[in-house]
């Protein structure tokens, strides 16, 4: 734990080790199969090592989404920056890494010796069209916690059809609507808004 | 050695664009690995993509997979070090003062409107995914059925994909 950050508590006794930390996040890094990595999260750190509670489980995963990179390695950086430090963030990320990595490189290298029989095609066609059903429900999914009014959806069909259809390279467009949408969510004197957190029982395909 | 660099520069560009997730940079990932670089064909990127959703891990993995097809090893690791080490070092910096902004006025301004563009951002990868891989009724119908069963079940995504999988090789058999 590194005496700058705010406490978090982590819930039990001393800091674990940097290579427990490296190892119990190969071990998620390894058997998140299917995408849902958040809920692997949960249970590697908050159920089974106790190394977070609930609520700080959800205030960094709300940072995660919100800055870019993807929710795993934010998550893994955040989790091994309060638990060792700089040092810890590095090996847990690594160790998320890893095995994927590994995995894919060698996917690659099969893909050039078969990725042309018509076979093998079309079973990764078929794999195309399975992971953008996942896509879809994981976005539902992240608007339904999101989206709150009708402004929202304005925004998200805006951001959409200017990227899909009107070519809008996506810097452009995060940085519009990125513009537009948080004045129009400004702070307003009287008006309380609460930040979106996410409920934990939840399932998340991400 | 400029084939590293290219590799380097478009997966740490990527990076900073996956806000709220990976399909966010999945636009700019066609537009450069396909149409620019021409590192991949765009089923070749597509089936790396799915074949990346079913890894452990992270869900951008196909990353090294594009690295290693470039430019073999070094490709891959350049492209994973490239993907991850900038926002990696932004998540890090900024995850140790955003606790200390919790009282910040702008930040639930920030955190939802962000919200909503990234969802934008994911509709529009799926669109585009979508033009590559609903080629005919059956690849269509394989994701609206994947679709409704994630949606309305826990079951691991793993197995619906990869029965896709199946359904597609069945298909051609027929």
């Amino acid at each position: 734990m590194n005496e700058t950050s705010p406490p978090t508590k982590p819930p039990a006794g001393a800091p674990p080790s940097l290579g427990r930390i490296f190892w119990v996040f190969l071990v998620m890094g390894a058997t998140s199969l299917g995408g849902g990595v958040v809920g692997y999260l949960r249970t590697g750190l908050v159920v089974r090592n106790n190394w977070l509670d609930d609520v700080t489980f959800v205030e960094l995963l709300s940072i995660s989404q919100t800055l870019p990179g993807l929710n795993a390695t934010n998550m893994s950086i955040l989790v091994g920056d309060r638990l060792r430090g700089a040092r810890g963030a590095v090996l847990a990320t690594v160790g998320m890494c890893l095995p994927g990595a590994i995995l894919m490189t060698a996917a690659a290298y099969a893909y050039g010796i078969g990725g042309d029989d018509p076979l093998s095609k079309a079973f990764l066609h078929g794999i195309a069209a399975g992971a953008l059903g996942l896509i879809v429900v994981v976005m539902v999914q992240l608007g339904s916690r999101v989206l709150k009014e009708i402004a929202d959806y304005v925004i998200v069909l805006a951001t959409a059809a200017a990227v899909a259809f009107f070519h809008v390279s996506v810097p452009y467009a995060l940085i519009g609507a990125g513009i537009v949408a948080i004045w129009w969510h400004r702070p307003r004197a009287g008006k309380v808004h609460k930040p979106h957190n996410e409920p934990v029982g939840e399932r998340h395909h991400e | 050695m400029k084939q590293l660099g290219d590799i380097a520069g478009v997966f740490a560009y990527l990076s900073l664009l996956t806000v709220g997730g990976g399909m966010a940079a999945f636009p700019e990932l066609k537009t450069l690995t396909v149409d620019t670089y021409h590192w991949v064909t765009f089923p070749e990127m597509l089936h790396f993509y799915s074949l990346g959703q079913l890894a452990p891990g992270p869900n951008m993995m196909m990353v090294v997979s594009i690295g290693a097809v470039v430019a073999g090893l070094p490709g891959a690791a350049v492209a994973l070090i490239a993907f991850f080490l900038p926002t990696g070092i932004l998540t890090w910096a900024i995850g140790r003062v955003w606790t200390r902004l919790a009282t910040w006025r702008w930040r639930p301004a920030i955190q939802t409107g962000l919200g909503s563009v990234s969802v934008g951002l994911v509709l529009a990868g799926a669109i585009i995914m979508g033009r590559g891989a609903v080629t005919g009724v059956l690849w269509g119908a394989i994701a609206v059925v994947v679709f409704l069963l994630l949606l309305k079940t826990k079951i691991n995504p793993a197995y619906p994909i990869v029965a896709s999988g199946l359904v597609g090789m069945l298909a051609h058999w027929l």
